[in-house]
């Protein structure tokens, strides 16, 4: 019996064993010692086929791509996310460059709760790790198309919200019903701005819901969503907090079931989201994800205290999930009925929204405008305050915008001297620029 | 004095020293069907005239346990694996007697399920029955509770000759490499105790009493009472002689290569401040990748007597060997028949050098000389081209902090130190071709015999602390210790330092003069919930390799 990878499969692991939120936090120091300690005693860094990388760093430039920093990017971030962004990065390159088929970034901190505009930390993430790489990889490759499953157990609410607009980006999130978990958003209905509507897609699950349902939703709404989408790319935003015995959420997902999912799924990128058990889960979750993308048996892959019977779903459970999905696949199904209905005639769409950072504990106030161009994604821009003292004025101007939209972006970014904004950011994705102008 | 034996794949080099320096040195050819005798005519011829009581030391680097596992000539082994979870082990079998057997421990050493001792004696009776006499036991984290390797062990005492346990082997995590180094261990035992039994036997006849020490793939030596333990470990022990022989040579606070260029291949390393770098985990020898410490080397095909050869118009200057260089009487044209035309060697038959390069020259319609000049350069620039792989490879070892990112340290060589027969020959070309600082070694001929005389005794200890469970544990010696909440990272050091001592100086080390150095210390705050429940600290401490104090290796460059 020879043991090789059938998918050459590389793997950045960077635990970041020098870096917390703080002495005691979930994402503190030790989270990925365990799973280090497996990974090693497994010797799945020998395998052939398994290649480990070491982590590029990313420049300010590639979050900038991504985010509204406020006031700047060094204020937004530590040397530990330009390395795990960097991390991904480094996956997603090797992937373009053919040097691997597959890659998973095994990096902390984390980033999907992490928006465009960035004030500071919330729900553990200051900046979004995947969209840096993909944005990155936008640039650098010739890819279009590309579709996020985000597997944590909480809403990918930053994910999102960057890609919201984004019609060429397809965000699929799989997580615990938003009415029993932080951040309490995702349902259903959140289903993508004007000139992106279908290309959001949220799928709250109950609590309590155990591998069955996880697969089901998979093979039964996800799979075929990503086949109606035909993306270049599939990224899967890998949390491990589904699990039974994750300390902070209420699910009853397991190491054979995340491997399955992986199996199912075949992202071409995975990167490591949250996941707080970090010994009666991560390093059996992540042996099994790692093992299932390089195509080599799992089956043996087990936590020491699983026991399927105890952590089955109550036929109520099933129902729930069930209709949850049928629900969701009518809605996309309609798409294009929706998205004409949405669009309407209206040249601007508005949105109001207050965003909470409850790791440093800021309240922002955004006013969302987006040109509901007919040609392209539309111009972009918000008008952002928070309890800190900050107003600002960002601009987006999309990828593949039309004239109209480059022209009008322009103009906003200039009208925001003597607006009474302390800051205006130009994020111009046509030129690849990224201003940024202090009052 | 010390006399220094290093079986090379053509020669076997010995040397004799003395404080002063050298005294002698002999070369023999080796007889790879017949190692024993070429030690023996080897130490027989450098201790001709010499009084045997004045010889203190005698250090041997053979090839004895690589090639009994290369052209698998293994004792038949018994190995009995406990894995739990995780990868089937099945895919680590390493030979044909493997038996995994339930028993199952988690990261932290906590066991998850029992050894069952029914299956192990039903299992020792079958292997007695096999005519088993070695055994290897191997369990998943045995390196982080060592219970259930030694209960078996316990259970299996008495039916067979010796009992190698996983976690004795290496303190580093790597269940399939322990399996591997483990079957390695017990599969050499037999021939490599006969052997050195048999060469001491002989030498106590000639009353020469030192005590054998042998030379391991890491650079340090031991005795060979201690070797016993860990056989190992004394394989692939040739490219650590030459870099021994090298490092003194090296400016003290600079990065160089080592290259050993000998007739089939060229042996490449790192010095940083004259001690050579380490392997991060292991040995891999024929398919078998080990957790056996070795220097990081790098073999390329190419040396003296590599066969050149014109393939569709292009030169190619080995990895075959198919004999001699032409000049000495071989079969085809060699970079050392390259070296005749051009004048830079003379002490052989030119005219058949020449002859060789000629019918290339026609070939390629050059000139001899210039067909010479450019097979050379060739050879060159594969060495170069290794040289680089080498340092890509050790410059892309991934960090798992922030802080060593950060710091970002690379390794850039700026100084090449030359050894094996046709050093300065190529020397020369290589300080044209390079940007680098070009030395060749003092006594380039002879430089791993010195070095395999004068190398200094290494060791490692790695001990855990888990002051939740509390207790801390050094595997590999056998130590364990009740702990307290309070236990700290330095004290963790100050016992790990304490285990490292007293290893040393059973394996034979100077007790003047350890050089101790502490190169892991980390200590993770073990939070569940919302209270630190404990402290896990991992420190590893170690002996480098270097030379022995008070012996002069040679004249300063």
């Amino acid at each position: 019996m020879k043991l090789a990878a059938k998918h050459k499969t590389g793997l950045v692991f960077f635990p970041a064993f020098d870096w917390a939120i703080s002495p005691s936090h979930p994402e503190r120091e030790e989270r990925l010692l365990y799973t280090q300690d497996q990974i090693l005693e497994e010797g799945l860094l020998d395998i052939e086929g398994i290649t480990e990388f070491k982590p590029d760093v990313v420049t300010v430039k590639d979050i900038q791509r991504v985010h509204f920093c406020v006031p700047d990017v060094w204020a937004a971030t530590t040397e530990s996310h330009f390395i795990s962004a960097g991390g991904a990065k480094t996956i997603g390159m090797a992937v373009m460059d053919k040097k691997i088929e597959k890659g998973f970034a095994l990096v902390r901190p984390p980033g999907h709760h992490a928006m465009r505009v960035v004030h500071g930390s919330r729900g553990f993430c200051n900046i979004n790790i995947e969209a840096i790489m993909i944005e990155y990889l936008r640039q650098a490759y010739d890819i279009q198309k590309v579709a996020i499953v985000d597997t944590d157990c909480h809403h990918g609410d930053g994910t999102q919200d960057i890609y919201w607009h984004d019609p060429n980006t397809l965000f699929i999130s799989v997580h615990q019903d938003g009415r029993t978990l932080y951040p309490g958003s995702g349902f259903p209905n959140e289903f993508g701005g004007a000139t992106a509507l279908g290309t959001t897609i949220n799928i709250p699950l109950p609590p309590h819901t155990s591998t069955e349902g996880f697969l089901y939703t998979l093979k039964e709404l996800v799979l075929p969503i990503l086949s109606d989408f035909k993306p270049d790319l599939i990224i899967n935003s890998a949390g491990q907090d589904n699990h039974y015995s994750d300390p902070i959420t209420n699910m009853n997902f397991s190491a054979q079931g995340y491997a399955e999912l992986t199996a199912l799924l075949q992202p071409d990128i995975a990167v490591l989201e949250g996941g707080y058990s970090i010994e009666g889960a991560l390093p059996y979750v992540n042996l099994g994800i790692i093992l299932a993308m390089a195509g080599i048996s799992y089956s043996h892959v087990k936590e020491p205290d699983y026991d399927p019977d105890k952590i089955r779903q109550s036929p109520q459970t099933t129902t729930m999930i069930t209709k949850t999905c049928d629900i969701i696949r009518d809605q996309w199904e309609q798409r294009g009925y929706y998205q004409d209905k949405l669009l309407g005639n209206k040249e601007f769409h508005e949105r109001h929204r207050r965003i909470f950072y409850d790791t440093d504990n800021i309240m922002e106030t955004q006013k969302e405008k987006l040109r509901a161009c007919h040609d392209c994604s539309g111009a972009l821009r918000i008008e952002s305050s928070s309890d800190h003292g900050q107003n600002i004025l960002a601009v987006h101007i999309p990828r593949g915008a039309c004239n109209n939209c480059i022209n009008i972006g322009r103009q906003w970014h200039e009208t925001a001297r003597g607006a009474g904004f302390n800051l205006a950011l130009l994020q111009d994705r046509v030129e690849d620029a990224y201003l940024s102008t202090s009052f | 004095m010390i006399i220094g034996l290093d079986v090379g794949g053509t020669h076997t080099d010995v040397v004799l020293l003395n404080t002063q320096g050298l005294i002698k040195e002999i070369k023999v050819t080796t007889d790879h069907a017949d190692l024993f005798n070429t030690v023996l005519r080897g130490l027989d011829h450098i201790t001709q005239g010499i009084d045997p009581h004045r010889i203190e030391r005698i250090v041997l680097s053979t090839t004895l346990t690589t090639n009994a596992i290369v052209q698998h000539q293994l004792a038949p082994v018994g190995m009995i694996v406990s894995s739990g979870p995780g990868i089937d082990p099945q895919f680590f079998r390493p030979n044909q007697h493997y038996f995994p057997i339930s028993g199952c421990m988690d990261h932290r050493g906590r066991e998850i399920t029992p050894v069952n001792a029914a299956e192990i004696d039903s299992l020792a009776a079958q292997l007695k029955s096999a005519g088993i006499r070695y055994v290897g036991v191997v369990g998943k984290f045995a390196t982080r509770n060592p219970s259930h390797e030694l209960c078996i062990q316990n259970q299996l005492n008495g039916s067979f000759e010796k009992i190698f346990v996983g976690h004795k082997i290496s303190g580093n995590l790597g269940f399939p490499r322990r399996i591997a180094t483990t079957y390695l261990n017990a599969a050499v035992y037999p021939i490599h105790k006969e052997f050195f039994e048999a060469v001491t036997q002989s030498l106590q006849k000639k009353e020469i009493c030192a005590p054998i020490r042998i030379l391991k793939a890491d650079g340090g030596n031991t005795r060979f009472e201690s070797s016993i333990a860990f056989p190992g470990q004394t394989i692939l022990s040739g490219p650590a002689a030459s870099v021994l022989g090298s490092m003194s040579f090296a400016a003290p606070s600079e990065e160089s290569l080592v290259m050993d260029i000998g007739g089939t291949t060229t042996d490449l390393a790192v010095l940083i401040n004259r001690v050579p770098l380490l392997k991060p985990q292991g040995i891999t020898i024929d398919q078998h990748k080990t957790l056996i410490r070795s220097l990081d080397t790098l073999s390329i095909g190419v040396g003296g007597d590599s066969a050149v050869q014109l393939v569709d118009g292009r030169l190619h200057v080995g990895p075959q060997r198919k004999g001699a260089a032409m000049a000495f009487g071989g079969p085809a044209p060699t970079p050392t028949d390259a070296l005749f035309v051009m004048g830079e060697m003379s002490d052989g038959d030119g005219a058949a050098a020449k002859q060789g390069i000629a019918a290339l020259a026609r070939k390629m319609n050059l000139t001899v000389e210039d067909t010479a000049a450019k097979i050379l350069d060739v050879a060159c620039q594969k060495i170069l081209d290794g040289a680089r792989n080498l340092i890509d490879r050790i410059n892309r070892k991934p960090v798992y902090t922030v802080h060593e990112l950060q710091e970002g340290y690379l390794v850039k060589p700026q100084h090449l130190l030359i050894l094996g027969g046709p050093a300065p020959h190529f020397a020369k070309r290589l300080k044209q071709v390079s940007n680098y600082k070009v030395n060749v070694v003092p006594r380039w001929k002879i430089a791993n015999a010195i070095g395999t005389a004068l190398a200094r005794t290494t060791s490692q200890v790695t001990l855990l602390a888990d002051t939740e469970q509390a207790i801390a544990i050094a595997p590999e010696e056998g130590f364990r210790m009740e702990i307290g909440f309070d236990y700290t990272r330095q004290q963790a050091i100050d016992s790990a330092l304490n285990l490292l001592r007293q290893k040393a100086l059973q394996k034979g080390a100077n007790p003047e003069h350890l050089e101790m150095d502490v190169h892991e210390e980390i200590q993770f705050n073990m939070v569940r919930g919302f209270n630190t429940t404990g402290k896990n600290i991992r420190v590893k401490v170690q002996i480098k390799p270097g030379l022995i104090a008070g012996y002069d290796p040679g004249p300063k460059t």
